[in-house]
């Protein structure tokens, strides 16, 4: 899990591009989408519910992949594989561990978006 | 439509993914290349957006909430029908089975995540190539049958033309036996029968080169030239000459038409056949030897009119005597060994002919068997006429109500044919014309053909030519007799036929005076047994019994005058 950088730099480089003046608002929408799954993980935890919480991860996994943070994406991974095998058990730990590095792609994207904000607040 | 520019248009796409960031990025990378983009966030919005805008193409997570994308791809394939709208699903599915289970529920193929520009380019690219091509073949499919049914509802409507033109006629009358199986819409086969004005029959039974279109084509004008021409009492060798005529003049030199025609006179009992490239004919007979009627002319729409010979071979039959003719399809039908029944085949059938069984029936059991099938081959036309007593009955209808234009009531009119015009030409379809314009007579075209037949032959025959009616009744004299009248009529000269004409309104109705005038001997009416009795006596030297009894049957008076070269008779038509 260490070898994966927190953020993919080049795929954000090139979502910027892609998105040019709405990438601020892609990036608010997938921390905000991503805090309704992690919310959507805990409850399906509590309610016991593992298939809720594979697909749940699944999902989480798709766009942390997409939005270029794959480090989460493979915490992500891990957590569907332990709700495809039903051990609920195991994924506390797990569920820790999503939630720390969400803590760190957030804090890296502000970063992010601030140092990519500056050229145009020089204007 | 032009494909490169139709590659390059811009698509309709719809996706569909619950996660509102990943949707974000499809719809902007999607937007980018040019493209309209519906997004929809589960699997039933997908399935109503689809519904309502029609996309494109499909671009669907596997997973998500409400409908998931499986059943979502299920739905839009079904609603898509025959049209091909690519469906590709977004996956980060790794799983060999559910990557099977994508494709089983209608996906055309995969796009995974993360979402890179080119990919998503490339992909679109080429999903939308194969829905143009689809769209091209189903164009083309639909377009091939659009004009199949098309070509099928022309074919119906010149079919339902041909039949009014080309109608059965009178081959319902009980005397007629015959079978036609056409191979397409059209037969290159006809077969005509009409009853003529003077009772008798004609019947023309022709086999074209070629089938379909191009065969119907040139059967129309020989249609509507034989009905025609039929009802208003020409005779088959006039009838013919036109029909060749016709023909030469419209079909392309590799296009002809073998054909046989038939006049039948049940009142004289005899047969006049013209064959020209037909299989031959038989005469079936019950009391003597059959007798072949072979082709003996090139067929129709080959020769030009001044050589072309019309002439009609004339036989003498009895009350039961039956005449088969037939197409080519009779000979070329093939048994499972590729052998043609044949010229054999049909003389064995006519030869093994028990006195029991109807020659019509013989022939087409002998077919069935030989081919071993219900059905044939090629266009295959058999027709069998009997010669019948009350087959002269069958006339024309009597025509609708006169009309109630008067036409014209008070009328004189003299027509004479002379010289060489005698041996060449008819003037019965004339004089008949010029009666049936009186609306009163119109409905006694039968009756008034019968008149003025009698009167012209009688004229002709006897007075003009000088035959002794006594020949056609034995064999030998039958057969001389219409020899001797060809040789006659070319030799004729000096001589002329007059017919004088005048109509009056009646009270009830009009009367036709008709007197017919020639300039050959006359005879001696005085004591011609059928004007001196009152029943039908054997015939005369001039008049023939029968000939006369008709007249005075029809006619309201019969008078001869001068040496008996002038008849005068008159004509009685009623409201």
């Amino acid at each position: 899990m260490v070898d994966k950088p927190h953020l993919d730099e080049e795929a954000l480089a090139e979502l910027q591009d892609v998105m040019e003046n709405e990438f601020p608002t892609l990036i608010q929408t997938y921390l905000n989408d991503s805090k309704e799954r992690i919310e959507g993980l805990k409850a399906a935890m509590d309610g016991g519910d593992a298939d809720a919480f594979a697909k749940t991860a699944h999902s989480f996994k798709g766009s942390c992949i997409n939005i270029g943070a794959p480090r989460l994406g493979a915490l992500c991974r891990e957590a569907e594989t332990a709700g495809q095998n039903e051990r609920l058990g195991e994924v506390p730990p797990v569920l820790d561990a999503i939630q720390e590095e969400f803590q760190q792609v957030t804090d890296a994207l502000n970063r992010l978006m601030a140092q990519g904000l500056e050229p145009e607040r020089k204007q | 439509m032009d494909e490169s520019a139709a590659e390059s248009d811009p698509l309709k796409i719809l996706i569909a993914d619950d996660s509102d960031s990943d949707r974000l990025i499809l719809k902007t990378m999607l937007n980018r290349l040019g493209h309209q983009v519906l997004d929809a966030a589960d699997g039933q919005e997908a399935v109503a957006l689809f519904r309502s805008g029609a996309p494109d193409i499909v671009l669907l997570d596997a997973r998500m909430p409400a409908m998931d994308g499986m059943e979502a791809a299920r739905e839009i394939k079904r609603l898509a029908g025959e049209r091909l709208v690519p469906l590709v699903f977004i996956t980060s599915l790794s799983d060999a089975e559910d990557l099977a289970r994508c494709l089983e529920a209608g996906g055309d193929g995969f796009l995974s995540k993360p979402y890179n520009r080119v990919m998503i380019k490339a992909k679109v690219n080429a999903f939308n190539r194969m829905r143009l091509m689809h769209q091209a073949l189903s164009d083309q499919r639909d377009l091939m049958h659009e004009r199949n049914r098309q070509l099928l509802e022309e074919q119906h409507v010149a079919r339902r033309v041909f039949d009014n033109v080309a109608h059965t006629g009178c081959l319902n009358a009980p005397n007629i036996r015959y079978h036609g199986s056409p191979l397409s819409v059209f037969s290159g086969d006809v077969l005509f029968a009409s009853p003529r004005p003077a009772g008798g029959m004609l019947i023309f039974t022709g086999d074209f080169t070629g089938h379909g279109l191009p065969a119907a084509i040139g059967a129309m004008p020989i249609a509507e030239t034989f009905y025609g021409m039929a009802s208003k009492g020409f005779d088959g060798s006039d009838i013919l000459q036109e029909i060749n005529q016709k023909l030469v003049r419209i079909l392309p030199k590799d296009m002809f038409c073998c054909g046989a025609m038939v006049e039948a006179d049940f009142a004289q009992n005899q047969l006049r056949v013209w064959n020209g490239g037909l299989p031959d004919g038989w005469l079936v007979r019950s009391s003597a030897a059959n007798y072949r009627l072979p082709s003996r002319h090139l067929p129709l729409g080959i020769l030009n009119a001044d050589q072309f010979n019309a002439e009609m071979e004339a036989i003498r039959t009895r009350p039961g005597d039956r005449l088969l003719l037939m197409t080519d399809g009779v000979l070329e039908c093939s048994n499972e060994k590729g052998q043609f029944f044949g010229e054999q085949g049909v003389r064995r059938a006519v030869e093994d002919l028990g006195s029991a069984r109807h020659p019509f029936d013989t022939l087409m059991a002998g077919i069935r068997r030989f081919t071993g099938r219900k059905k044939f081959g090629d266009d295959l036309t058999l027709c069998c006429l009997e010669m019948v007593d009350e087959a002269g009955l069958v006339t024309l209808a009597e025509g609708a109500a006169p009309s109630t234009l008067a036409g014209p009531t008070e009328w004189k009119c003299v027509y004479e044919i002379q010289g060489s015009t005698l041996g060449e030409f008819s003037p019965l379809p004339l004089m008949l014309h010029i009666c049936m314009e009186v609306p009163g007579l119109r409905r006694k075209s039968g009756e008034i053909y019968t008149l003025l037949s009698e009167l012209y032959n009688n004229a002709l025959e006897h007075g003009v030519l000088e035959l002794p009616s006594d020949w056609k009744y034995t064999p030998e004299g039958f057969g001389r007799y219409y020899s001797e009248r060809s040789t006659r009529l070319c030799e004729v000269s000096g001589h002329y036929i007059r017919f004088s004409f005048h109509h009056e309104p009646m009270q009830w109705g009009g009367r036709l005076k008709v007197v017919c005038e020639d300039s050959g001997q006359g005879f001696d009416f005085q004591n011609h047994p059928v004007l001196q009795a009152t029943e039908m006596a054997q015939s005369g030297p001039r008049y023939s019994g029968r000939g006369l009894v008709l007249l005075k049957r029809l006619a309201e008076s019969i008078r001869f005058h001068e040496q008996g070269n002038r008849v005068e008779i008159a004509y009685d038509w009623y409201f």
